[in-house]
């Protein structure tokens, strides 16, 4: 059986949930094969997990160009693991990093790219929803090996054990893929909640909380919940929260288990974002907002008595 | 400093945005064309380093007739001149074939800097600045929250997960700028009129040397086979709180099993 190669995203030397859902749709494909990419030691601690998941092969590419250099040598490093492996398919998550990373590998192998998948299937084909979420698409790759990065949340994870053989792989990167240097990693916010990106739940806060300081009400209710935490537009403009943080057509895409929208009107900006969530709940005290039309559970209320009645509640449950 | 900026016309993100079932790409009639929105933020970015630095800022644009209403309102904004790539080939195109034939265009101009948006509101990919830099073989410098360049110098901040990566490379080299890199200008009235008499340059494939059997729908390497339009989201349950909304609330997620 092919391999199909899925690149691993890890932090702080724990694999991400995302690598698991990819590994899982990759036996669909093939035999799934992991690849680490990172500077000298960046695989310590990872194969056990990823042979958790059936990871038949683990490579591992360990070289300081990788993490010296933005983006170029990452595309190199994992041609040269796909010219070793002649994979059936190539998967990655769909963060901003990784697409251009796919992007840069699909010109190398003179391949087809599909991102933003929400599921795959043999063939290279792929399911995709545009306009956020108002159209799905099936999608195929024509030639080459078909380089595909999936949406976090799309695929349960589903644990099988694998022999996850470590195969290092030298490479070099070439002079042409260290032009632009990395001189500095500059960590901000180093809190201990989710990634809104790949977060499970996402608690998001918009207009009605009225300003920066109410914020700690979103705050609040999403660490009840061990939830990542968003923004829609209106309170990014209003610099309430950094850019990082909305949710929308444009800013971050999420797809969570559970999305908790508070005090957010549900403009077509903001919609576009978010609702292919799996659950939404809504609290505004507007009964006319079009966020109410696509929620499954809707609260009409004042948010600055019903969020911390939630948060409250769920902690009360917990304990 | 010559700057091209990378603007991609889109249809208008408030429009109820469709496919064209006839060969399944997207439907440029069906809903008003705008800049895309991120694209403003790049327009704006080469103005600002035109204006810290001299040089000309050249609006670059792969797009049909109408793209010209988009690079008339980019001119207005003080773009100095555009090269329009107008082929009835391109249509079709993935988005590695368009980027091929952006790097055409920028082979045929003198450039150190080509600045885009992270991505556009249509196909959402924020993959092209990187295949043009792969295409070209030149650096990569994307997602930016912040632009200087020194001398030869371009650096940005690239935002991560966690904050930001500060990157440096040498001209020429492909930028890519996140929204709210700064706040792009409106046209003023005097930019609006001068804008009729700039330079509009329009190119076919032949015109850049571009192998027709590269781009178009026939020949991209990936295709869409099918599509659906997604049945509108189910309104569920909508209760007022009366004094207990975040119980129920609660009581909701406990009988779904989400706490």
């Amino acid at each position: 059986m092919a391999e199909v190669l899925v690149v691993v995203d890890a932090v702080d030397g724990n694999v991400k949930k995302v690598t698991f859902e990819l590994l899982t749709a990759a036996r669909q494909l093939g035999e799934p094969a992991a690849v680490v990419l990172g500077g000298p030691g960046a695989a310590s601690g990872l194969k056990d997990k990823l042979a958790e998941y059936g990871a038949a092969k683990v490579y591992l590419v360990e070289n300081e160009d990788i993490t010296g250099y933005s983006v170029a040598p990452k595309a190199e490093a994992l041609a040269a693991v796909a010219e070793l492996a002649s994979p059936a398919a190539i998967l990655l998550s769909s963060s901003f990093e990784n697409k251009e990373v796919a992007a840069r590998l699909a010109v190398k192998l003179e391949s087809g790219l599909l991102y933003d998948a929400v599921g795959v299937g043999a063939d290279g084909v792929a399911t995709q929803q545009i306009f956020g979420g108002a159209v799905e698409v099936t999608a195929k790759v024509r030639k080459g090996t078909p380089i595909i990065t999936v949406r976090p949340n799309s695929v349960a994870p589903e644990p099988v054990s694998g022999a996850a053989e470590e195969v290092p792989v030298s490479v070099t990167v070439s002079e042409a893929a260290k032009a632009a240097k990395i001189v500095d990693s500059v960590v901000e916010e180093k809190g201990s909640r989710p990634q809104l990106s790949d977060a499970s739940v996402v608690v998001s806060g918009g207009r009605g909380i009225g300003n920066a300081d109410n914020f700690t009400i979103i705050e609040t209710l999403a660490d009840s919940l061990g939830a990542a935490v968003g923004a829609s537009r209106a309170v990014v403009d209003a610099g309430w929260v950094p850019h990082t943080m909305q949710v929308g057509q444009t800013g971050v895409s999420v797809s969570p288990q559970l999305y908790i929208a508070v005090g957010i009107s549900g403009a077509i900006q903001h919609r576009a974002g978010m609702q292919t969530s799996k659950t939404i709940v809504a609290i505004n005290k507007d009964a006319e907002a079009p966020i109410f039309e696509l929620a499954d559970f809707g609260v009409v209320g004042d948010l600055f008595q019903v969020a911390p009645q939630l948060a409250d509640e769920i902690a009360k449950r917990k304990s | 400093m010559n700057i091209v900026v990378l603007m991609k016309q889109v249809p208008d993100t408030e429009g109820d945005r469709k496919l064209d079932p006839n060969d399944n790409t997207v439907d440029r009639a069906a809903v008003d064309p705008v800049i895309n929105y991120i694209d403003e933020f790049a327009i704006e970015e080469g103005l600002l380093l035109k204006e810290a630095h001299g040089g000309e800022v050249t609006i670059l644009t792969v797009g049909p007739e109408r793209a010209s209403e988009s690079i008339r309102k980019a001119l207005s904004m003080g773009a100095d001149k555009a090269l329009h790539v107008n082929d009835e080939g391109i249509h079709g195109s993935d988005a590695i074939a368009t980027a091929k034939v952006l790097a055409k265009a920028l082979e045929s101009l003198e450039w150190d800097v080509a600045i885009a948006g992270t991505e556009a509101t249509d196909a959402r990919g924020s993959v092209v600045p990187a295949l043009l830099a792969e295409i070209l073989g030149v650096p990569q410098l994307t997602g930016a929250r912040k632009v200087t360049i020194e001398g030869s110098t371009v650096a940005i901040e690239r935002v991560t997960d966690v904050g930001y990566d500060k990157l440096e490379a040498q001209a020429p080299a492909v930028i890519s700028v996140a929204e709210k890199i700064n706040e792009p200008r409106y046209p003023s009235f005097k930019g609006i009129m001068a804008a009729k008499s700039k330079p509009v340059e329009v190119k076919s494939l032949a015109d850049l040397g571009v192998d027709a059997g590269e781009v178009g729908l026939a020949n991209a390497w990936s295709e869409v086979v099918s599509f659906e339009n997604a049945p509108p989201r189910q309104a569920g349950q909508t209760v007022k709180d009366e004094g207990d909304g975040g119980v129920k609330i609660a009581d909701y997620l406990a009988s779904k099993k989400l706490i």
